[in-house]
């Protein structure tokens, strides 16, 4: 009794709201995106809505599964958790059906099951447990280590599965290892390389070099301190191999579908019949909502999902076409709020 | 989150605010500030168009066309964009009142203000040409092509069939259609919908805000093309179609005509018929009402629904039946009398005579003997399981079980089952001599002229009979939807047909029938006349025949009501028929003349008007006297059949 009462005491209720909030207005979205004369029941189960509605409740059913099972059972099962994603990752590769290149998903008829998805939380569970464990301290280098290889093997996996934006989503652990007590030092250093990454992408290599160095010069000149050249150096040296691996991971390694919307999205191209018609299109969408948006369901540029990812990828163009910068904002506010709370 | 450092906090939290400031600043530029999309976007409306395919084209056997479409517009409303428009020049342009306008508005913008629904239906291709010229002065509206049959000849109405719009129970059952689409409702019209349909087609337009269609969205990756219906090549035969529907006007009754050797229906013919025109377009429901409220019930589907006793026709599958199983042999004999207690059968004077001669004479206490002398053999150890054996013959012969032709809502027809008898006069309390009127045709027995038709195609081919049906080819390629090929026999061997066939000749060359004979053409005609009393009115007359008696071309069921006896009105059309489909030519146009003049609908107008009264009696007619059982099918509604004795 007293445990059952705990746990209903300790539910965070704005949460919960914020919770449902959001899934409510993504769930009449994707039926704004879908929307269709002839299927015109949201309750459609044919439709991408019906089935978000019949996915709705499956996870409203998981939730109080979640909640009523003692904490100590994921205390206990974390690893095994662990393991058995990194297994099914791994499975996947061989077992995995094939779908648009990338090869992540298991079919049982129409029924797919991405074990990607599955690692992101076993992940965040394992890690949970490991930096709970009695004795760890994460200010051991050993910890750190240990941290990193947790998150980078399941990341390797799913590269290898190419599902590169999965992939991507698992570095954002490193906003919690931060919140363990990461230092800011490294964080900085991780945006400095991401930016690196990205600008040596945009700009031509010999600029960028030629760039750096400068950079390294005046920061040397500024601080006229010798034990500091070594170190510049080095940093410098690590830079221009980053660019030049970047270069050439881009222009070797990736697929030319790939670059396109690299290019793309960097600006660089405005093929607006090809990659750049979702991006253009977007655009129109969403700018022709202004402030007010056009009203419910009064869309005219996102409907008829005829692009796959309408109702997934590009969902964000219908809110900003029919809610207007009113409803982008609210959503966007939704976001922050519910990171504020975890 | 209390184990977070503060400062780790603060900076977590300033890291993710930042990002949503950036966000909501770019959202803000883009769609408050820039204005440049919204002008991409009012030129950029896409635009859901459906191509509906056009409708197979239906011909008759010897390619004439019977059923053609003819273009209409719907005109779209989308109401959230209807605005500014000149109201008074618009409802001039398509012919409605102001208030015809403010009516329709509201309801298409009760039905959904953003979604386009039907503002008018079936504009005329001149009427879609002058509104088209002004489409741009009319925000919201927009034109759907569509088609509607046509008729040339306005023969078959009932065999061809008439289309309706879908209702929502259908939407429901068959993902394929859409509210607003039309669908076979009868005919062959509904049973080769998925034929003549095609398939509907999807087109994504990008239209400017002047209504205007500027291309095709993203070159039409997401557009699916309408794929239009195929043809049918009918069976008919459209000349004959409309020649026996001419010798049918003002009659009611019914003519069925089918090619033997194939099963090929040649003419179908319901008395009284409608113009097919007059179920299509904008005037359709208008005209289904009247049809439906006239006491002549146009409608109905008399060849393929409508009971009726066969009479006298029947004697020859009771012969058929008996020579089989040796109950009797041609030379086979009775006293000229059949009595039951205080009753009794009598006949007209004739010369004694055997099987052959009781079929040119129609002679009933002949054929009542047979029926007793079958029902109550030893061999069968009860009139029980006589009656059983009996009835499994008359079911070879396709009666009372569905023969499977090609059109819908076929009925199977009425043969009295064991249990059926047992329920009235109670188990073992019955036998030959009660029932002994079905050995002529009368009594319970319901048969529809399609199944009259199809009993004289298995005497024809002796033994044997292909599937009637109406659609020999769709497309280019043969009938393949149903298995036509297939031979169906009837528990009767093939020599035992002569002798029946023998009497049928006669029939025709020196019995009931002789008005049909073509002897002088060389050709031999086999028939036999039937018909049955009605209490209420005139007799109905029957005739079936065939021809010729070697490698027949056609079969003939014809079904007069209220017109006396068969040789009246039956076989005069039959024989007109005949000349016509075999020789091309009418030789006696005086016949031909009192045929088509002659009106039989008074009688029925007076019967009608006691239809009532006449259900009321059924029931307790029913239990006297099996001989005086009226038929009324209720479920239908609609097939009526009437008791009495055989005549001649
Ligand atoms: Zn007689």
């Amino acid at each position: 009794m007293r445990r059952q009462r705990s746990i209903f005491q300790n539910i965070d209720w704005i949460t919960v709201l914020l919770y449902f909030v959001m899934v409510i207005a993504g769930w009449l979205n994707i039926y704004a995106a879908v929307f269709n004369q002839q299927h015109d029941n949201i309750f459609d189960v044919t439709q991408n809505y019906g089935r978000q509605l019949m996915w709705i409740l499956t996870a409203l059913v998981l939730i109080v599964f979640v909640l009523v099972i003692d904490g100590k059972f994921f205390d206990a099962f974390a690893y095994v958790v662990y393991g058995v994603s990194i297994i099914s990752l791994i499975a996947v590769l061989f077992l995995g059906h094939e779908v648009a290149g990338s090869k992540s998903w298991f079919r049982f008829g129409s029924f797919g099951i991405q074990p990607a998805e599955f690692a992101k939380f076993a992940t965040a569970l394992a890690l949970a447990k490991y930096l709970s464990t009695m004795g760890i301290r994460f200010s051991e280098t050993r910890t750190k280590i240990t941290c990193v290889a947790m998150i980078v093997i399941p990341m390797l996996l799913i590269l290898l599965e190419n599902e590169t934006g999965v992939a991507l989503v698992f570095s954002s652990f490193v906003l919690v290892l931060y919140r363990e007590g990461l230092s800011g030092g490294l964080l900085l250093l991780g945006v400095l390389a991401v930016a690196l990454f990205i600008l040596s992408l945009v700009l031509p290599k010999m600029t960028l070099i030629i760039a750096l160095s400068i950079i390294a010069v005046v920061i040397l000149l500024l601080f006229r301190n010798k034990t500091l050249v070594l170190p510049i150096a080095g940093i410098l040296i690590l830079s221009v191999g980053v660019v030049f691996s970047v270069d050439y991971v881009f222009h070797n390694v990736l697929e030319k579908h790939q670059k396109k919307r690299i290019d793309v999205l960097l600006g660089k191209e405005t093929d607006l019949k090809g990659a750049g018609y979702n991006l253009n299109q977007s655009l129109i969408a969403i700018g022709s909502g202004g402030f007010c948006g056009k009203g419910y369901l009064q869309g005219t540029q996102t409907k008829f999902d005829f692009v796959p990812e309408q109702s997934t990828d590009f969902i964000f163009c219908t809110v900003g076409e029919e809610w207007g910068f009113i409803g982008s904002a609210v959503v966007i506010l939704l976001f922050l709020s519910l990171l504020f709370r975890i | 989150m209390k184990f977070i450092q503060g400062g780790h906090r603060i900076i977590f939290f300033a890291l993710f605010s930042i990002v949503a400031v950036i966000y909501l600043a770019r959202l803000f530029f883009l769609q408050v500030v820039e204005d440049r999309y919204k002008i991409s976007a009012n030129s950029n409306v896409l635009r859901r168009i459906t191509d509906y395919p056009s409708r197979g084209l239906i011909y008759d056997r010897n390619g004439k066309l019977m059923v053609y479409n003819e273009a209409v517009y719907d005109l779209m409303i989308v109401p959230k964009d209807v605005k500014n428009i000149d109201t008074t020049d618009f409802c001039k342009l398509i012919g409605i009142t102001i208030e015809d306008f403010s009516k329709k508005f509201q309801k298409a913008k009760i039905y959904s203000p953003y979604k386009a629904s039907i503002f008018e239906k079936q504009l005329s291709a001149q009427t879609y040409a002058s509104f088209q010229e002004k489409l741009y002065k009319f925000n919201g509206f927009y034109c759907q092509p569509r088609t509607i049959r046509k008729y040339p000849d306005a023969i078959a109405a009932h065999l061809l069939g008439y289309l309706g719009e879908v209702d929502e129970k259908v939407v429901e059952r068959n993902q394929y259609y859409q509210m607003g689409d039309y669908i076979g409702i009868s005919g062959v019209e509904q049973s080769y919908e998925k034929e003549l349909r095609g398939r509907r087609g999807v087109r994504y337009a990008l239209v400017d805000v002047f209504n205007r269609e500027k291309g095709k969205f993203e070159e039409g990756r997401y557009d699916t093309i309408s794929v239009a219906g195929e043809n049918l090549s009918l069976t008919l035969d459209a000349e004959l179609q409309l020649y026996a529907e001419q010798l049918m006007q003002n009659k009611l009754g019914s003519v069925v005509a089918i090619e033997p050797s194939t099963g090929e229906i040649l003419a179908m013919v319901n008395g009284p018929t409608y113009d097919p025109n007059l179920l299509v377009g904008r005037v359709r429901s208008k005209n289904y009402v009247t049809l439906l409220k006239d006491t002549l019930k146009p409608l109905f589907n008399r060849a393929m629904q409508a009971y009726y006793p066969p009479g006298s026709t029947f004697k020859l599958t009771g012969a058929l039946s008996a020579l089989e199983e040796n109950i009797i042999s041609p030379g086979t004999s009775y006293a000229h009398v059949f009595t039951v207690g205080s009753k009794s059968v009598k006949c007209h004077p004739h010369p004694p005579i055997a099987l052959e001669g009781s079929i040119q004479y129609s002679c009933n206490p002949y054929f009542c003997n047979v029926f007793r002398s079958f029902v109550e053999s030893n061999k069968y150890g009860s009139s029980e399981n006589g009656y059983r054996t009996w009835r499994k013959y008359v079911n070879s012969f396709g009666i009372g079980v569905k023969i499977g032709v090609d059109m819908p809502h076929e009925l199977k027809g009425l043969v009295p089952s064991v249990e059926f008898y047992d329920k009235i006069y109670g188990k073992g309390r019955w036998k030959a001599s009660t029932i002994y009127s079905l050995g002529i045709g009368q009594g319970e027995l319901g048969i529809t002229p399609l199944q009259m038709a199809n009993i004289t195609c298995i005497i024809a081919n002796k033994g044997f009979y292909y599937t009637p049906h109406v659609v020999k080819k769709i497309g280019e390629r043969k009938n393949d939807t149903r298995n036509l090929l297939e031979k169906h026999f009837c528990l009767v061997k093939p020599q035992t047909f002569n002798v029946v066939i023998d009497g049928m000749q006669r029939v025709v060359e020196a019995g009931t029938a002789r008005n049909a004979s073509l002897i002088k053409d060389s050709i031999v005609v086999c028939g036999k006349t039937g018909t049955a009393e009605n209490p209420h009115g005139k007799d109905h007359s029957l005739f079936v025949c065939f021809a010729p008696r070697e490698n027949p071309k056609i079969v003939i069921a014809v079904m007069v009501e209220n017109s006396g006896f068969g040789a009246t009105w039956a076989v005069p059309i039959a024989s007109l028929m005949m000349e016509k489909y075999l020789l091309d030519t009418i030789k006696r146009p005086d016949v031909e003349k009192r045929m088509m003049e002659g009106n039989l609908l008074p009688d029925y107008y007076y019967r009608s008007l006691q239809l009532q009264q006449q259900k009321t009696d059924t029931a307790a007619i029913a239990k006297k006297d099996s001989l005086l059982v009226v038929q009324v099918n209720t479920s239908f509604g609609k097939s009526s059949s009437y008791n009495g004795k055989a005549k001649p």
